[in-house]
């Protein structure tokens, strides 16, 4: 078996349709499970007082906008070398979901700055780049919506997708390019001695399983309105051809 | 069972509301666009058979 098989798009959506339930359950119930957990059974932190909830919900926001547009970057690199439609779609399909990613991650941001930092929004390298990432992600759709030609907008928002990871791995990485900035580095990491408390840590890694099971899920769900979607307007362009 | 957020309520109470609204109206709106489309599709498909 080879994973190229999931081009099909027949293949794909059948495949999609067995598993989507079950990703779908896995994903309430860990962001059920991470945000209760963390909301109601986490104390506060000794520095940001209650502040430290939103890390719930801010940090896997952020971590899944920048590896969203990553899955985008492969999916339009496999559509530029192998013309494979479904990646296309999927590239597609994960953009609104990225892009929403974005917002809750710059909103909760603005939301825990305020009080810590005394300002929603600070030009701050990894601050701006975020923003700039999600300005790339309205960019990216709008183009797809603007173009009626599918092949010709895969091909285009692909290479925007290209230019746009730059930006993708600024947002991870501006901290350690600028060490200036209100933005704190990553709190989260391997290192036992830099990473957070292991009481923050074990909810936080519930709540990142579960945005990245809801991430799976809409995109594969997506896909295949995508799929669907572009099998009407090849059916449609073919009645009135007739 | 409310933990005491203490001054910090409003951005703790709307980091939540902001951020699980966000993911509600996301996942509604693909929901809803995947029956709208899957059933535009049966439709064309049915009546592209009926036209031979």
């Amino acid at each position: 078996m080879s994973i190229w098989e999931y081009a099909n798009p027949v293949k794909f959506i059948r495949t999609t349709d067995v598993v989507l339930p079950w990703i779908s359950v896995a994903a309430v119930l860990c962001l059920a499970t991470g945000l209760v957990w963390g909301f109601f059974f986490t104390p506060d932190d000794y520095r940001q007082g209650s502040t430290v909830k939103i890390f719930y919900l801010h940090v896997p926001a952020a971590m899944m906008a920048i590896n969203a547009w990553a899955m985008m970057l492969v999916a339009s690199l496999v559509w530029i070398v192998r013309r494979h439609h479904v990646s296309a779609l999927a590239a597609r399909a994960a953009a609104p979901v990225g892009a929403t990613f974005t917002v809750i991650a710059l909103a909760t941001g603005a939301l825990w700055g305020q009080p810590m930092w005394g300002t929603w929004w600070a030009w701050d390298p990894r601050l701006t780049s975020f923003l700039v990432l999600f300005l790339f992600y309205l960019g990216y759709m709008a183009l797809w919506s603007a173009i009626e030609n599918d092949d010709t907008a895969a091909d285009l928002t692909s290479i925007l997708c290209l230019v746009g990871s730059v930006f993708a791995i600024l947002s991870r990485y501006a901290v350690l390019f600028w060490n200036q900035g209100l933005h704190q580095g990553a709190s989260l990491s391997l290192d036992k001695q830099e990473n957070v408390s292991d009481i923050f840590w074990y909810p936080a890694l519930v709540c990142i399983a579960g945005f990245v099971l809801l991430f799976v899920a809409l995109v594969f769900l997506r896909t295949q309105t995508e799929i669907r979607a572009r099998r009407s307007r090849a059916l449609l362009a073919r009645e009135r051809q007739a | 069972m409310m933990p005491d957020l203490g001054k910090y309520a409003f951005a703790v109470l709307a980091s939540y509301g902001v951020g699980l609204g966000l993911i509600v109206i996301l996942v509604v709106a693909s929901v809803l666009r995947a029956r709208k489309v899957r059933a535009e599709l049966e439709q064309i498909e049915q009546r592209s058979k009926r036209h031979g």
